[in-house]
C-alpha cells in the first residue's frame, strides 16, 4: 500500500501524472460546478460557445500532467525551502540508458531533442494523414467522403498540428540536440525549463487532436481562427485556444533557453562571428519568438473570453472590433513564418558547405542576412489583409516591406549558390539532395511570395489555392525538406547508427516529385478562380484536382519510405563513425552518440566553422588535443578577440 | 569568376527564362477578363512571370551548371578552393534585387492607383452577405433581388455589409475582391466592361456552407436593360435589413 501511495503521489512518471491528471481535472470541475451551483445557475452549461464544467478541466487537467510527470518536483522543492537533491541524485534525470529513460521528465538536451523529434513526427503523420483524407475528398467536385461540416475541422486541424506541433517545435528539437554540442556548452542553459518545454508540446498536441471528441466537432475556423467565425464556433474552438497557449508558452520558454545558452555559454574562443550560422539561424528565431508568440497567445486568449466569459472584442454589434483580431493575429504569425524558417536556413548552411567542401560564402552577409529578416518581418504583417477592409493606405508601406524581405532571402539563396561554385560536391547524403531540392523548391515558393505581395495581384489571388501553393512551397518545400536535411545530415551523430541511402533517395525523389506535382497545379487553379478551404468546387476544376490528389497521394507515400528507413536504420543500421560527414563544427568531433556530458573539458575554439581547403585551419580544439596546437589559427571568417 | 563559360551560363540563363515564360505566357491563367481592372492585373502578373523566370532560371542554371562541374570525382576525398565570399559580388546581389522589388513595388502602386480609381457617375450597389447568402440593393432603383445584375460599363461601388461573420465578395472575371467586415462597411469599385452571366464567390472562410455560397452575376447590355431589370425587383423595405429572417448576432 505505502508502495502504491509513492508511485501515486511521490515517484515523479506515468502513475503519478495520471493519478495528477485525473485529480486536477475533476478539481477543475468540481469548482465549476459547485460555483454554478452557488450562484444558482444550472449545474452544467451547454451552449457551444460555454461548456465551462470542459473548459476549465481542460486547463487543470494538463497542468496536473505536468506536475505529475514531473517537470516541477525540484523546483518546488527549491520554492519552499526543502532539499533539493543530494549530490549524488543531481543527475538521475540526465541522459537515457534504455528506452523508459525517453519517457520520463530528462534533463539532457540530448534526450529531449529525441523527445522533440519523435513526439513532433508523430503529429507530423497525424498531420499528414488528415490531408491525405481532404485530398481523397477533393478529388472529385462534389462532397463524397466527408461532410462540409468535417472537412472543416479537417484543414483546420491539419494546419494547427503541422504549424504548431510539428514545424515550429521539429526545429527546436533539431537545434536542442546540436546547438549546445555546436557551441561547446555542456548542457542547455536552463535544462529543467527545457523538460518543461518539451511536456507542454504532447499536451498541445493532444489538445488539437483531441477536439475531435469535443460536441460539434473539431474546430472548424480554419487554423487562422478568424473572429467572429471562432467566438460563435462549436466547443472544439476551445481547445484550438488552449491548445496554443501550450504550445506557445513551449516555443517562449525554448527560445528564452536558447538565447541564453548562445549568449552564455559558449566555449572560449567562440566569439560571434565564429558561430556555425544554425546557431545564427536560432538566434535570431529566438528573437522573432520571445517578442511575437505573446500576440497569438493573447489574441486566443481573447477569443476564448469573448467565447466563455461573453467579454466583447470581437463582437460588433457590442462595439468590438473584428479586424483588430487579424491585425494582433498576424502579428504573431507573419514572423512565425520565419521562425518556420530560418532554423532551416540554418540547417541548409551546414549542410550544402559540409557537402560541397566550401566555406560559406559571404559567411557575415548571411548573419546579418539573418538579421534583416529579423527586423523586416516585425513590419509586414497586413500583408496578409490587403482585402481585408483595413485602413487601405496601410496597404502600400506594408507592400513595399514585404518585397524588401525578398532581399535578404534572395542573398542566402545566392550565397548557396556560392558556396557550391568550385566545391567538391558530393551527393552521396540524402541531407545534401534535400537542401539541394530545398534551393529549387523554396526559390519557387519565394517569388510567388513576392506577387502576393504586391497588391493589386494580391486582390485576385487572396484566399484562393494560389495562397495554398504559395504557403505549401515554403512551408513544405521549405520548412519541411530542412527538416529532412536535418534529421538526414545529424541522423548519425544522434543514433549513432547509419541510415540507408537508398532508401533516402527513394525519399527524396518521391517527396520533390510529389511537392511540385501537388502543389504547382494549384497555383493555376487558385488563379481561375477556386476559392480555398473548400470541401465542394465548379466542376471546371475537376481534372486538376484529380492530378493534384494523385501527386499528393504518392508525397504521403513517399514519408512511409522515411519512416520506414528511420526506425529500422536506429535499430539495425550500420555503427555511425564519429564524423561520417567530415565537418569542421565541435558536434562532429563528440563521439556518436555523444558523451553523456558532452565534453570530458571543454573545447577552445580557435577559427571560424567552415574553414574547408585552408592549410592548417582549425574551428576547435578538443580535450587531449591541445599541446601540439598552442597557437591560435589565423581565423579567417572572422577576427579574434 | 575564373573558370566560368560567362556566355554560356548567360545564354543557358536567357533561354530558360525564355522558355518558362513563353509556357507560363501562353494560357491566361486568371480566366476571362470582364472589368477594366483585369487587364490591368493580367499584365502586372505577366511582367512579374517574365521577371519571375529570369531569377529562377538563374538560380536553376547555376545550381545544375555547379553540380555538374563540380561533383566529386568517386574517391575524390579533398576540400574545395577556400573562398570565402566576394565583396563586390555580395553587394551586386543585394543591390540587382532591391532595385528589381522596388520597381515591382511601384509598379503595383500605379496599379492599384488605377484600379481603384473612382468615377464621378458611378452607381452604387449594397451588397449584404450572410451565412449563406447574398443580397443586393440598388438604391438607384429603390430595388432588391438576389441575383447581382449591374449595366456594363458603368464603375460600380459595392457597399459591403456582413450580417453575421467575415464572408469575401469575388467575382473571378473582374479580378477583384473585399473583405464584407461585421460592424463596417467596406468598399470595392469594380468597372464591368463585358456583358454575360458569371459567378460571386465566397472566399472568406464563414462556415460549414462556405463552399456554396454563389450567387449569379449578370453584366447587362446597356444602362437601359439594366433599368428594366431592376425596375421589376421587388423594392426595398424602409429600415429593414435584407434577407435578414432571425435575429443575425451569433449569440448575446
Amino acid at each position: 500500500m505505502a508502495g502504491v501511495t509513492a508511485a501515486l503521489f511521490k515517484t515523479p512518471g506515468w502513475w503519478r501524472a495520471l493519478a495528477y491528471t485525473i485529480i486536477a481535472g475533476a478539481f477543475g470541475f468540481a469548482l465549476v460546478v459547485a460555483l454554478r451551483k452557488v450562484s444558482g445557475l444550472p449545474a452544467f452549461q451547454t451552449e457551444q460557445t460555454g461548456y465551462p464544467q470542459v473548459i476549465v478541466p481542460a486547463i487543470t487537467a494538463p497542468l496536473g500532467f505536468l506536475v505529475g510527470i514531473g517537470c516541477f518536483d525540484y523546483w518546488f522543492r527549491w520554492a519552499v525551502g526543502a532539499p533539493t537533491f543530494p549530490v549524488e541524485r543531481e543527475h538521475e534525470n540526465h541522459g537515457a540508458n534504455s528506452l523508459r529513460d525517453y519517457f520520463k521528465v530528462n534533463t539532457d538536451h540530448k534526450v529531449i531533442g529525441i523527445q522533440y523529434l519523435v513526439t513532433t513526427f508523430f503529429f507530423f503523420f497525424v498531420g499528414g494523414l488528415i490531408a491525405m483524407i481532404m485530398r481523397a475528398e477533393l478529388a472529385q467536385p462534389g462532397t463524397q467522403i466527408v461532410d462540409p461540416s468535417t472537412f472543416n475541422s479537417l484543414f483546420s486541424t491539419h494546419a494547427a498540428i503541422m504549424i504548431f506541433v510539428f514545424v515550429i517545435p521539429a526545429f527546436a528539437g533539431i537545434a536542442n540536440y546540436v546547438l549546445p554540442l555546436m557551441i561547446g556548452a555542456p548542457d542547455m542553459a536552463f535544462p529543467r525549463l527545457n523538460a518543461l518545454s518539451f511536456w507542454m508540446l504532447p499536451v498541445a498536441g493532444l489538445l488539437f487532436v483531441g477536439s475531435f471528441l469535443a460536441p460539434g466537432g473539431a474546430f472548424d475556423a480554419g487554423w487562422t481562427g478568424y473572429a467572429p467565425l471562432s467566438t460563435g464556433a462549436p466547443l472544439g474552438q476551445s481547445f484550438f485556444n488552449l491548445g496554443v497557449q501550450f504550445a506557445g508558452a513551449s516555443s517562449i520558454a525554448t527560445a528564452l533557453n536558447f538565447l541564453v545558452t548562445i549568449v552564455t555559454m559558449r566555449a572560449p574562443g567562440m566569439n560571434f562571428w565564429r558561430l556555425p550560422l544554425l546557431v545564427w539561424a536560432n538566434l535570431s528565431t529566438s528573437l522573432l519568438v520571445v517578442a511575437a508568440t505573446p500576440f497569438i497567445a493573447g489574441v486566443q486568449f481573447m477569443v476564448l473570453f469573448d467565447r466563455i466569459l461573453h467579454t466583447n472584442f470581437f463582437q460588433a454589434a457590442f462595439g468590438g472590433d473584428v479586424i483588430s483580431y487579424q491585425h494582433i493575429f498576424w502579428f504573431y504569425s507573419h514572423p512565425a513564418v520565419y521562425i518556420m524558417m530560418l532554423p532551416g536556413f540554418g540547417i541548409v548552411s551546414e549542410v550544402i558547405s559540409t557537402h560541397s567542401r566550401k566555406p560559406i560564402f559571404g559567411y557575415r552577409l548571411m548573419a546579418l542576412a539573418l538579421i534583416g529578416i529579423v527586423v523586416l518581418s516585425y513590419s509586414v504583417w497586413a500583408h496578409h489583409m490587403f482585402v481585408a477592409g483595413m485602413f487601405s493606405w496601410l496597404r502600400v508601406p506594408m507592400m513595399i516591406t514585404t518585397l524588401l524581405i525578398a532581399v535578404p532571402t534572395g542573398i542566402k539563396i545566392f550565397s548557396w549558390l556560392g558556396t557550391l561554385f568550385e566545391g567538391v560536391i558530393h551527393l552521396r547524403s540524402t541531407a545534401m539532395l534535400f537542401a539541394l531540392g530545398f534551393i529549387a523548391t523554396f526559390t519557387i515558393g519565394g517569388i510567388s511570395g513576392v506577387m502576393l505581395g504586391m497588391i493589386p495581384l494580391d486582390i485576385h489571388v487572396s484566399d484562393t489555392y494560389f495562397v495554398v501553393a504559395h504557403i505549401h512551397f515554403v512551408l513544405f518545400g521549405g520548412s519541411v525538406f530542412t527538416i529532412f536535411a536535418g534529421i538526414y545530415h545529424w541522423f548519425p551523430k544522434m543514433t549513432g547508427r547509419m541510415y540507408d541511402e537508398k532508401l533516402g533517395r527513394f525519399h527524396f525523389w518521391g517527396t520533390l516529385l510529389g511537392t511540385w506535382g501537388t502543389f504547382i497545379p494549384m497555383h493555376w487553379v487558385g488563379m481561375d478562380g477556386m476559392p480555398r478551404r473548400v470541401a465542394d468546387y465548379a466542376a471546371q476544376f475537376g481534372d486538376w484536382n484529380l492530378l493534384i490528389s494523385v501527386f499528393a497521394f504518392m508525397l504521403g507515400a513517399a514519408q512511409l519510405v522515411f519512416l520506414y528507413n528511420m526506425v529500422v536504420s536506429w535499430r539495425f543500421g550500420p555503427k555511425a563513425a564519429a564524423n561520417p560527414w567530415r565537418a569542421n563544427s565541435i558536434e562532429w568531433q563528440v563521439s556518436s552518440p555523444p558523451p553523456i556530458f558532452n565534453f570530458d573539458e571543454i573545447p577552445r575554439v580557435v577559427g571560424g566553422p567552415y574553414e574547408f581547403g585552408v592549410p592548417g585551419a582549425k574551428h576547435a580544439i578538443m580535450a587531449g588535443e591541445g599541446r601540439e596546437a598552442k597557437e591560435p589559427e589565423p581565423a579567417v571568417a572572422g577576427t579574434t578577440t | 569568376m575564373r573558370g566560368l563559360p560567362l556566355p554560356k551560363l548567360i545564354a543557358a540563363i536567357l533561354v530558360l527564362t525564355v522558355v518558362t515564360s513563353v509556357i507560363m505566357l501562353i494560357p491566361n491563367w486568371d480566366g476571362e477578363q470582364a472589368s477594366t481592372a483585369a487587364s490591368k492585373i493580367d499584365t502586372l502578373l505577366d511582367v512579374m512571370i517574365v521577371l519571375s523566370s529570369f531569377v529562377f532560371s538563374i538560380v536553376m542554371v547555376m545550381m545544375i551548371y555547379s553540380i555538374w562541374k563540380w561533383r566529386a570525382k568517386p574517391g575524390d576525398e579533398s576540400d574545395g578552393a577556400p573562398i570565402h565570399g566576394n565583396t563586390k559580388l555580395e553587394i551586386a546581389w543585394t543591390v540587382i534585387p532591391t532595385v528589381i522589388v522596388l520597381f515591382g513595388a511601384v509598379y503595383s502602386w500605379i496599379t492599384l492607383s488605377n484600379i481603384e480609381a473612382h468615377d464621378r457617375d458611378r452607381m452604387v450597389v449594397d451588397v449584404y452577405s450572410q451565412q449563406y447568402e447574398w443580397h443586393f440593393n440598388y438604391p438607384e432603383t429603390g430595388t432588391t433581388s438576389r441575383e447581382l445584375h449591374v449595366p456594363v460599363d458603368r464603375q460600380i461601388e459595392f457597399r459591403m455589409h456582413a450580417l453575421d461573420v467575415l464572408h469575401s465578395f469575388w467575382v473571378p472575371e473582374w479580378r477583384i475582391k473585399k473583405d464584407n467586415v461585421p460592424g463596417i462597411t467596406t468598399r470595392a469599385y469594380v468597372t464591368p466592361n463585358k456583358t454575360g452571366d458569371f459567378t460571386l464567390v465566397c472566399t472568406e472562410l464563414c462556415g460549414i456552407g462556405h463552399a456554396t455560397m454563389r450567387a449569379p452575376v449578370v453584366v447587362e447590355g446597356s444602362q437601359a436593360t439594366w433599368q428594366e431589370w431592376a425596375a421589376k425587383q421587388p423594392p426595398i423595405k424602409e429600415g429593414e435589413v435584407p434577407g435578414e429572417t432571425t435575429p443575425k448576432v451569433i449569440r448575446q
